[in-house]
């Protein structure tokens, strides 16, 4: 019992702590609108998605892709203790992407049997800062690159697929069912990418909104195909949060291990 | 069968029977007892066995810009009138309207009070010139503001070989829907 224990703490160390269960969102107040509407989104840190108790996210990295794919500005932000908050007018018919995109570099090691990070929570990583604060010969280093997108989706009028072009970077995820297209009854089927190709063999995982409300979380996993393809069957209507991570070593040095996540949230309708 | 020899034969003596084909359909808005009633949203349209949108028969919503509360006050904040509501109707949204640009000429309409409301369609013209024969739905779908939805559909063939008519009823927000088809 012990030895797994340990193993177990030992990984939890690893994890960055953006990793420790709590899971980021953004939710957007309609998905289906009409040209001019204005949407609001709250943006929230929980264990439970979509349940508004722990903290705001932070949205600092925010951008939002017009159906024309330029950048358009939230309108009216601001941070509560329990959810960042900001509204968007639908100027443009299309489908907008609001994403935040989070890249950051964290190192953990041994230091006479005490776990010492760097940068420290909240702070961020320079290759300077990193040179000076971490020892080069630290016992069991760990670099690691969290490399993660939080996203949602809202269409005035037609959808459109401009500002859903992946970057190539990370993980993302294109629609083969449109993002705003989504029905009780309907299989949806989507494609996750990494670094702009097929990510496949990797767990995806969708949780329905309203878990305070019901005593099982009933999360529904999927694995993407070989060509990074996966499909749900939605079995009620309401905001679905989706999430899926690959830890590979494709990092940024001086990271040498790298962990890519993706998170959005869907609504899906009664047909 | 008897009947039917001498009623072709009346058929093929009038060539312009051929081109009086039409569709009539009557839709019945219950009359829901609610303190506050809004007249309902209405989406009428043809649908092909795919679900795509063969023809627009009918859209009925608040097209004009609501006048301010009272005099002086701030205007409501829907300078567009009620097409942001539009999306209510959600198939009729997802199958066509999102692609529309509202108002459409001859589709377009007010709000409608309860009661039955006909409308009549010529083959040879209008939203069911050029359809192609084949198996259709007539669909009817009502959104109304603090009130329910409701979706109706009656499956028929176009044209007709002899005269029929298909009724309905929704179980809400509609009432009796009656489609007459014409030869």
């Amino acid at each position: 019992m012990k030895p797994v224990m340990k193993t177990i703490a030992v990984a939890a160390l690893c994890l960055p702590l953006s990793a420790l269960a709590h899971k980021q969102w953004l939710a957007p107040s309609k998905t289906v609108l009409n040209v001019d509407q204005w949407v609001t989104f709250d943006a929230g840190v929980a264990t439970d998605p979509f349940v508004l108790d722990n903290n705001a996210m932070r949205v600092d990295n925010l951008s939002i892709t017009a159906p024309d794919g330029t950048a358009v500005a939230p309108e009216n932000p601001a941070t509560g203790k329990l959810r960042a908050t900001f509204d968007l007018q639908l100027k443009q018919a299309g489908t907008y992407k609001i994403a935040v995109i989070n890249n950051s570099i964290a190192a953990s090691w041994d230091d006479n049997g005490q776990t010492k990070r760097w940068p420290a929570r909240g702070a961020t990583f320079t290759a300077e800062g990193f040179a000076k604060e971490v020892p080069a010969d630290a016992k069991d280093l760990k670099v690691t690159q969290s490399v993660g997108r939080i996203e949602t989706f809202v269409t005035a009028g037609k959808p459109n697929t401009t500002a859903l072009a992946p970057t190539g970077k990370g993980l993302e995820l294109v629609p083969v069912t449109g993002f705003n297209d989504l029905y009780v009854g309907e299989a949806a089927t989507f494609q996750l990418l990494l670094d702009g190709k097929p990510a496949a063999d990797v767990e995806v995982e969708a949780i329905a909104n309203g878990t305070r409300y019901r005593n099982a979380i009933g999360e529904i996993e999927v694995k993407t195909d070989k060509n990074g393809r996966f499909t749900f069957n939605w079995k009620q209507p309401g905001l679905y949060y989706l999430s899926a991570s690959v830890t590979d070593d494709k990092a940024e040095k001086p990271a040498t291990s790298r962990r890519s996540s993706y998170a959005a949230s869907f609504e899906v309708l009664s047909p | 069968m008897r009947h039917r020899i001498p009623f072709a034969l009346c058929a093929s003596l009038l060539p312009g029977a051929v081109f009086a084909a039409n569709l009539n359909v009557s839709v019945e808005l219950p009359r829901i007892d609610v303190a506050e009633y809004h007249r309902p949203y209405v989406a009428m349209w043809l649908e092909r066995e795919d679900k795509s949108v063969a023809a627009n028969l009918a859209v009925w919503y608040q097209i004009k810009k609501a006048a301010a509360a009272m005099p002086g006050a701030a205007p409501a904040p829907n300078p567009q009138g009620g097409a942001k509501w539009l999306p209510d109707l959600r198939q009729w949204w997802r199958r066509s309207g999102r692609e529309l640009q509202m108002p459409v000429d001859g589709i377009s309409g007010a709000t409608r009070a309860p009661g039955e409301h006909v409308l009549n369609f010529d083959a040879s013209k209008g939203p069911l010139a050029n359809l192609p024969a084949g198996q259709y739905k007539l669909v009817v779908e009502t959104a109304r503001e603090d009130g329910g939805r409701e979706l109706v559909d009656i499956p028929f063939q176009w044209p007709a070989k002899q005269a029929q008519q298909i009724k309905a009823k929704g179980a809400t927000e509609l009432g009796a829907i009656v489609v007459d088809v014409q030869p």
